[in-house]
């Protein structure tokens, strides 16, 4: 078949045919285990998935991207069987396509655009952005990365705080646009929520340290167990001669619920469960040293991917687990698929329902959890719909550990001890919209740092652009300074 | 990796490691911790940094083995390396000119206090240090608090050194001797802390304690280490470790420490973190 053929509409392999399945572990298998439950593609899949786009002209999957990643252009090359083209296409404008992959909410982005979805399903966009990357990993060790510039002397020295997504993406684009690049991470892991929050059976974390070994072989440091604002400052990465600072502290200072027994035994937050179970490897305790106590019957408060990761964590740990959320199922900001998977694993839902109160019994362990049903009501400023609750509809629900899970917002540290640095609502950093300037000149920040809790991509997306804008900042600076120099001569 | 450069035994259980860190030397005040994980299957535990040398670019630490970390770190010795350390961490102790001080120590908090005492001895305030230990074994520091305090006052569970006592039997004696005291530091097992906290809310004395809850990250980033104090929910770990004695929530803090006990690690502190521990924290 020529690939006219495949890509002519009447061909549009399309039609009739349906989107390919991505395989699974089974729901009774992998609850037992913290593999991954996603399979991923076989190349035959993949081709067979990729010919059903369309190759619509005015590629309109493309606007959904937050990096405006060439869509139809690497779907094509899969449809062809050039995966490494593929993957190539795809780095152009996303430094983690396996990441990506696994984790974007497509649902809501690129594939909520597809033409083949207005009556039909989508081209499985991600599923297989994550095949092109998948395969490259696999098949061409060092397909990502490009020769590194031994001899091209450094445009100069720039400091990345924080190695999530925000400050993995700025650090891979400064590197590449010639800057030296070190990365400061207070975790003794990189990789911020990838690592210690997304769990494994979500995204291993083979792949995040394949991200960082190529990181690391492209020329970028990278000094883990080092809090800026602590271990350094600020301007201590300026004395050190640093020319810029990007800071990709990402939102993780964990909300509480503010409610009756939250310092109970037994309630954690969904950050410190994630950290103990993904970063710490608590489910491998005893031949880890680090403990978790998990109840037999596990409530989990909230309804974003925090909240799905900490139930589907705690269904593998071995309890039975309900997640309570305060408004209706269609309002649940957890990608789709997440959801579809927990209920798959048993977890149970119970909407329209809001925590008041917990119980303890007399050791002060959590016993109960009281809460109040809602009604949902008109939609508040940000478009979502509001929530009050229903007089006299006060319940208990057994609980024997409580995990909250209702968003995080920035960490003080780096605010509180950069003088000029100012924070908006929710102590998040304030920066100039085109130029990623925080008050304090010379220091960049984007990521979550800047949005509040947000998405992988649109922290990568940040992250890439402030890079550009530091580029454009210190070319500016460095060419008034020569200017300033010979006009002194 | 951070090698641990000198390693000596202080006293019954509690060891000295003085350990390569320049930039957390560098960096270091009275009052903060590093969080340190020893090895790839290593748990990340707090410990405060009890001394520094900056030109040298170590830290002392001062750690009683209690447990399945600090057991092994016990096992340790000089020229080995512990794989993360990261710090300072905690708000630096406010040590202001107020006159009079009593600084409380019990058990290993010794080692926590003797950077503040000696801070405050240095801002010109009149240090009295009261320590309580299980028995003379079990005392440490003795000679480096002498050389900063007017005086020493120890007290042993079993008489075997100084009073046969409470910690804060001492402290009630030194204000009812009439002694003037500006503020009071505590640092050491919970049920001392609070004692000390009840005992200098009657008679007015500001009160600060240096709380040591379970924490994970260090960084603000878990929620692990939440203490109540006043009204509000603080993180210990970036608005601590240091609070107003009179406002913290014992009975919680309390209750929260003893969270992993049901996981099946154990605890033998109460022997060893002095008098005052009354062991109900530990059953
Ligand atoms: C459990 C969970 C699941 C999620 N699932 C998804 C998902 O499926 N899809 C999706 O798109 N998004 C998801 N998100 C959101 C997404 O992970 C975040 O929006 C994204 O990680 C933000 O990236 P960032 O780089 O800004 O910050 P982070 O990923 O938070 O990284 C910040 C890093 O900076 C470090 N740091 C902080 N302060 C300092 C300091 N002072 N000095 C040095 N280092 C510092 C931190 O330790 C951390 O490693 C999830 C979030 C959570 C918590
Ligand atoms: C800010 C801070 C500063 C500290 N400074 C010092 C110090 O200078 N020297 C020192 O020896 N210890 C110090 N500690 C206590 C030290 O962190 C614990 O002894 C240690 O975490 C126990 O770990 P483990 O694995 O040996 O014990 P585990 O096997 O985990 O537990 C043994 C027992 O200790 C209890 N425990 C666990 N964590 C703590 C904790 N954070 N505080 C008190 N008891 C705990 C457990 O409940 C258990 O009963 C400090 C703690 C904090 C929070
Ligand atoms: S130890 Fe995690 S927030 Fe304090």
């Amino acid at each position: 078949m020529s690939q006219v053929d495949i890509f002519s509409k009447h061909a549009a392999g399309s039609k009739g045919t349906e989107r390919a399945p991505m395989p699974t572990q089974p729901p009774e298998e992998r609850v037992k285990n913290f593999r991954e439950v996603s399979l991923g593609y076989s190349p035959e899949t993949a081709r067979r998935e990729a010919s059903r786009c369309l190759q619509c002209r005015h590629r309109p999957c493309t606007k959904g991207c937050p990096v405006g990643i060439d869509i139809p252009g690497f779907v094509r090359l899969v449809a062809e069987g050039d995966f490494a083209g593929a993957a190539a296409v795809i780095r152009q404008d996303n430094t983690l396509p396996a990441v990506c992959g696994r984790v974007c909410p497509q649902e809501v982005q690129c594939e909520s655009l597809c033409v083949l979805g207005r009556k039909g399903q989508p081209v499985a966009i991600g599923n297989l952005e994550r095949f092109a990357a998948d395969w490259e990993r696999e098949n061409r060790e060092d397909a990502a990365s490009k020769p590194v510039s031994v001899n091209g002397k450094k445009k100069g020295k720039v400091a990345v705080v924080g190695s999530g997504p925000a400050g993995l993406t700025a650090a891979a684009e400064l590197n590449r646009l010639g800057y030296g690049v070190t990365i400061f991470e207070a975790l003794h892991t990189p990789g911020g929520v990838l690592a210690y929050g997304i769990p494994e059976f979500r995204l291993p974390k083979d792949i995040l340290a394949h991200e960082f070994k190529e990181l690391e072989r492209q020329g970028v440091e990278l000094r883990t167990n080092v809090l800026i604002g602590s271990t350094l400052t600020v301007d201590d990465l300026f004395a050190q001669g640093f020319q810029a600072v990007f800071l990709g502290t990402g939102a993780g200072l964990p909300n509480l619920l503010g409610i009756p027994g939250e310092d109970l035994n037994g309630v954690y937050t969904a950050n410190e469960f994630l950290t103990r179970v993904n970063l710490m490897k608590a489910y491998l305790y005893p031949q880890v040293d680090t403990p978790l106590y998990l109840g037999k019957r596990v409530v989990v408060i909230g309804g974003g991917n925090t909240a799905m990761d900490a139930a589907r964590t705690a269904v593998r740990l071995g309890s039975e687990v309900m997640v309570v959320y305060r408004r209706s199922r269609e309002n649940l900001p957890a990608r789709r698929e997440e959801v579809l998977h927990a209920e798959e694993e048993g977890v149970e839902f119970r909407f329209l329902a809001s925590p008041i109160a917990i119980r303890g019994d007399e050791q002060g362990w959590v016993e109960a959890i009281q809460c109040v049903n809602m009604e949902l009501g008109e939609p508040t400023e940000n478009g979502r719909q509001g929530v009050k609750p229903i007089a006299g509809s006060e319940h208990w629900l057994p609980a024997d550990s409580v995990i909250v899970a209702i968003g995080q917002g920035p960490n003080p540290i780096i605010s509180r001890t950069t003088p000029g640095l100012e924070t908006g609502l929710h102590g998040v950093l304030k920066v100039a919209p085109e130029t990623f300037m925080t008050t304090r000149e010379g220091v960049f920040a984007a990521g979550d740092i800047i949005t509040g809790g947000a998405t992988v991509i649109k922290a990568m997306g940040g992250g890439k652009k402030a890079a550009q804008a530091i580029d454009r900042y210190l070319r500016h600076k460095n060419s008034r300074l020569i200017g300033q120099s010979i006009g002194e001569v | 990796m951070f090698k641990i450069l000198e390693k000596e035994a202080v006293a019954h259980n509690v060891w000295k490691y003085v350990i390569a860190a320049s930039d957390v030397a560098k960096k270091a005040q009275p009052g903060q911790f590093v969080v340190l994980r020893l090895h790839e299957q290593g748990e990340r535990i707090p410990i405060s940094i009890s001394d520094w040398d900056r030109d040298a670019g170590t830290i002392t630490l001062i750690v009683q083995a209690v447990g399945h970390t600090t057991q092994q770190l016990a096992e340790m010795n000089a020229g080995d390396h512990i794989l993360d350390l990261l710090g300072p961490l905690g708000k630096p102790a406010v040590i202001e000119q107020v006159g009079t001080v009593a600084c409380i120590a019990g058990g290993v908090g010794t080692a926590i206090i003797y950077p503040e005492a000696r801070r405050h001895q240095e801002v010109g305030n009149r240090v009295l240090t009261l320590i309580g230990a299980r028995s003379r074994d079990h005392l440490f520091y003795q000679e480096e608090l002498a050389a900063i305090s007017e005086r020493v006052l120890v007290a042993t569970d079993d008489g075997s050194y100084g009073y046969k006592g409470f910690v804060t039997d001492l402290l009630r004696q030194l204000i009812d001797d009439g002694i003037h005291l500006d503020q009071v530091i505590a640092v050491g097992p919970i049920p001392m802390m609070q004692a000390v906290a009840e005992l200098t809310k009657r008679h007015d004395i500001k009160t600060i304690v240096s709380l040591n809850p379970i924490m994970v990250d260090g960084t603000g980033m878990c929620g692990a280490c939440r203490v109540r104090v006043g009204d509000e929910v603080k993180f210990c770990c970036i608005d601590g470790p240091e609070f107003d004695a009179h406002q913290v929530d014992f009975s919680s803090l309390l209750r929260r420490s003893q969270l992993y006990e049901r996981s099946g690690t154990s605890c033998n502190s109460t022997e060893n973190m002095g008098e005052g521990c009354d062991g109900q924290c530990h059953k």
